[in-house]
């Protein structure tokens, strides 16, 4: 049934490029920031004392460790990209797995924007944008900050008038 | 112009901000004093209140003033910003497609402009300058002109060349129009169900207005029994012709709708093609005039409905870039023959679906897991409505089920996909097919994504970047959606080095 398999795959077999390790730790401390307000909500209905000792609290706390142990790492994993010769291709997510590929040519603009976590540990997001409606703007977050800005002049040298 | 140095705006345009700030603070102090009238420090309050929004907010601007440096640089105008955090913004200027100078109220009592370099990305999310003196400003707006104007030197030269050849404008040449008969045909299709149903609710609303209630079954069993039984039954006659008269007054309602909303808006529709594009002219009280460059026309869309596909009736829909008028989406044809429609497209560049391309279905496990998935839902309805209504209703979330999971069948049927040599082509539609086909070479990107589900069950979503609409096809199996992504990027990148191999040897 399927004729289209006997076109060449290439982007397949292409491996991906990890990310950054540091990508590990700014995730890290995300996760962390994100968990707060949810530990204090425990806390408070913990203190409020309606139910038994540490019911609330205990599978909170340990879903809380977990997460932060574990889905920084995962999702970093999950994440990668591979810089073509004249595209670039974009995979993340553990639940909805997107992989989105965009060629040089149809970049509108490039941002590298570093957040102060990000800044911290000394990585960046490079961000293209396209004239699509969807994926009008491709991110990938996790690079080192002089891989982001390297990458940003190469995909800046092929972008090519054309009258769209 | 200075240029290849970062530069900042000019510093007048933290004095804006403060400005600005102020009127933001004025609206807290007068809500201070409005509360604390009667209290003697209540202004006091007021005015510190206002006085230390208006100090944060300076602070604010001077550091974000301090940290925004811009550079026109030699193929790019790159800004870089943020006081904790750090963004910066490459713009080439190839990529600009015009400079806007905007003067607001404030900074026009200080001489300063905003200036605006407009991409068109997909995200509306464009480059600002905010603000710079009226000179300079100006001066780079120029600037950007030239450098735009050097680097696509070979491109109007031989446009020049063009228009030299042929100075007489070739004439309008009519692709489509509408008469009057057309027109009452396709009002027969757009028969309002909505007006029927503003009216039915209105004389429920409105029956205040009426002598008694015509809703009221006690008014009625009193009326009968007050007028003996043989009246009765007579009244029950003449009821019964009553709802049916009513019935054909709603309908002849809703068709006379149907008539008059098509009579507004398609009156006199007539599609030309001229030198600058297509040309719309369509309305009766209103008339709209629109024209859409050639090259501007992304991808076609052709559309019919259920009932008006069995008499052979499309519609044509152009998806353009959004800049020319506020939709980005034009009816080109709303009610046509396919050949009819066929010269349009080929008017596009567009070709229509052949039956002989290589046409994929979506997979088989998609068909069964959106039968299960989306039938289960009613499913769980199944048990509270059984314990808490009389167990014959329990068979209504059955039906709904078995109808979803039959709507998911049968719109599997119809789901197909084919790529041609330039043109990717997908249809979908439960009891008609509605067709969109896309030119390869203007597609902005390629996104595979799958669920949970999709991604054991080996198929996914294929999103195609496309500027001004979404086109996206579900249940591809995924070797295939690579495949297909390939194919698509390469000829996305293959017309790119035509072009400029071809640019590269006219110069």
């Amino acid at each position: 049934m399927d004729k289209t398999s006997d076109l060449p795959v290439t982007s397949v077999d292409d491996t991906l490029t990890e990310l950054h390790p540091n990508h590990v730790k700014v995730l890290r401390v995300k996760t962390i920031m994100a968990s707060l307000p949810i530990l204090v909500a425990a806390l408070i209905v913990e203190s409020s004392a309606v139910l038994p000792p540490a019911v609330i609290m205990a599978p909170v706390a340990l879903l809380v460790v977990l997460a932060i142990l574990r889905l920084p790492l995962r999702r970093h994993l999950a994440r990668g990209y591979v810089m073509g010769a004249d595209r670039l291709r974009v995979v993340r997510g553990i639940w909805v797995r997107r992989d989105t590929v965009v060629p040089f040519s149809r970049v509108q603009h490039i941002d590298v924007n570093q957040g102060p976590i990000e800044r911290f540990y000394g990585i960046a997001t490079l961000t293209l944008h396209t004239a699509g409606t969807h994926n009008a703007s491709v991110n990938l977050p996790g690079l080192g900050e002089d891989l982001a800005r390297q990458m940003r002049e190469d995909i800046r040298q092929h972008i090519k008038r054309e009258s769209v | 112009m200075r240029q290849d140095e970062d530069r900042r705006t000019d510093p007048r345009s933290f004095a804006v901000g403060g400005v600005m700030a102020l009127r933001n603070a004025v609206l807290p102090m007068i809500a201070i004093l409005f509360a604390m009238r009667g209290e003697g420090y209540g202004v006091a309050l007021a005015l510190g209140a206002g006085l230390m929004i208006a100090v944060v907010a300076a602070v604010a601007q001077y550091l974000a003033w301090t940290r925004f440096t811009y550079r026109v640089g030699a193929g790019d105008i790159r800004v870089e910003q943020g006081i904790l955090s750090r963004a910066a913004r490459s713009v080439p200027y190839e990529r600009i497609q015009d400079v806007s100078l905007e003067q607001a109220l404030v900074p026009r009592l200080f001489g300063l402009v905003e200036v605006k370099f407009e991409t068109g990305s997909g995200g509306g999310d464009d480059l600002k300058l905010s603000y710079l003196t009226e000179a300079e400003g100006e001066a780079l707006r120029e600037l950007v002109r030239e450098r735009r104007d050097e680097e696509i030197a070979p491109v109007p030269a031989s446009q020049a060349g063009d228009e030299v050849a042929a100075p007489a404008e070739p004439p309008a040449r009519t692709l489509f129009a509408m008469d009057t008969n057309r027109l009452i045909t396709f009002s027969l299709f757009q028969f309002s169900l909505a007006a029927v149903a503003v009216v039915g609710g209105l004389t429920q609303q409105l029956d205040f207005l009426m002598p008694f209630d015509i809703w009221d079954a006690d008014f009625w069993r009193d009326e009968l029994a007050e007028r003996g039984e043989s009246i009765a039954g007579l009244g029950r006659q003449a009821q019964l012709v009553g709802a049916v008269l009513g019935a054909i007054a709603l309908i002849a309602l809703g068709f006379a709708t149907g008539l008059v909303r098509t009579f507004l808006r398609e009156w006199d529709f007539l599609l030309e093609k001229t030198a600058r594009g297509f040309r719309r002219r369509r309305g009766l009280l209103t008339r709209t005039d629109v024209v859409m460059p050639t090259h501007r026309v992304q991808a076609v869309k052709i559309g019919t409905g259920w009932l008006r596909y069995r008499f052979g009736w499309h519609s044509l829909n152009f998806v353009s870039l959004a800049q020319d008028a506020g939709l980005s989406n034009h009816v080109v044809a709303p009610f046509a023959r396919m050949d009819e429609i066929t010269p349009i497209m080929a008017e596009a560049g567009f070709t229509p679906s052949a039956p002989d391309l290589d046409w994929h279905r979506a997979s088989k496990n998609y068909r069964t897991d959106s039968i299960l998935l989306e039938g289960a839902l009613p499913l769980l309805g199944v048990v509270p409505v059984a314990i808490f209504a009389p167990l014959l209703f329990a068979l209504v979330p059955l039906v709904i089920a078995a109808l979803i999971a039959g709507v998911n069948y049968y719109s599997w049927r119809f789901r197909r996909h084919a790529l041609d040599a330039r043109q990717v082509i997908s249809v979908h539609g439960l009891l008609s097919p509605d067709t969109q086909i896309a030119s390869r070479v203007k597609l902005h990107s390629v996104e595979i994504a799958q669920g949970p589900i999709a991604q054991r069950r080996g198929y996914a979503t294929v999103h195609l970047g496309l500027a001004g609409g979404s086109f996206a096809m579900h249940g591809v199996p995924v070797q295939h959606a690579w495949a297909l992504r390939s194919a698509v990027m390469d000829s996305v990148t293959a017309a790119d080095f035509a072009k400029v191999n071809a640019s590269a040897s006219g110069a």
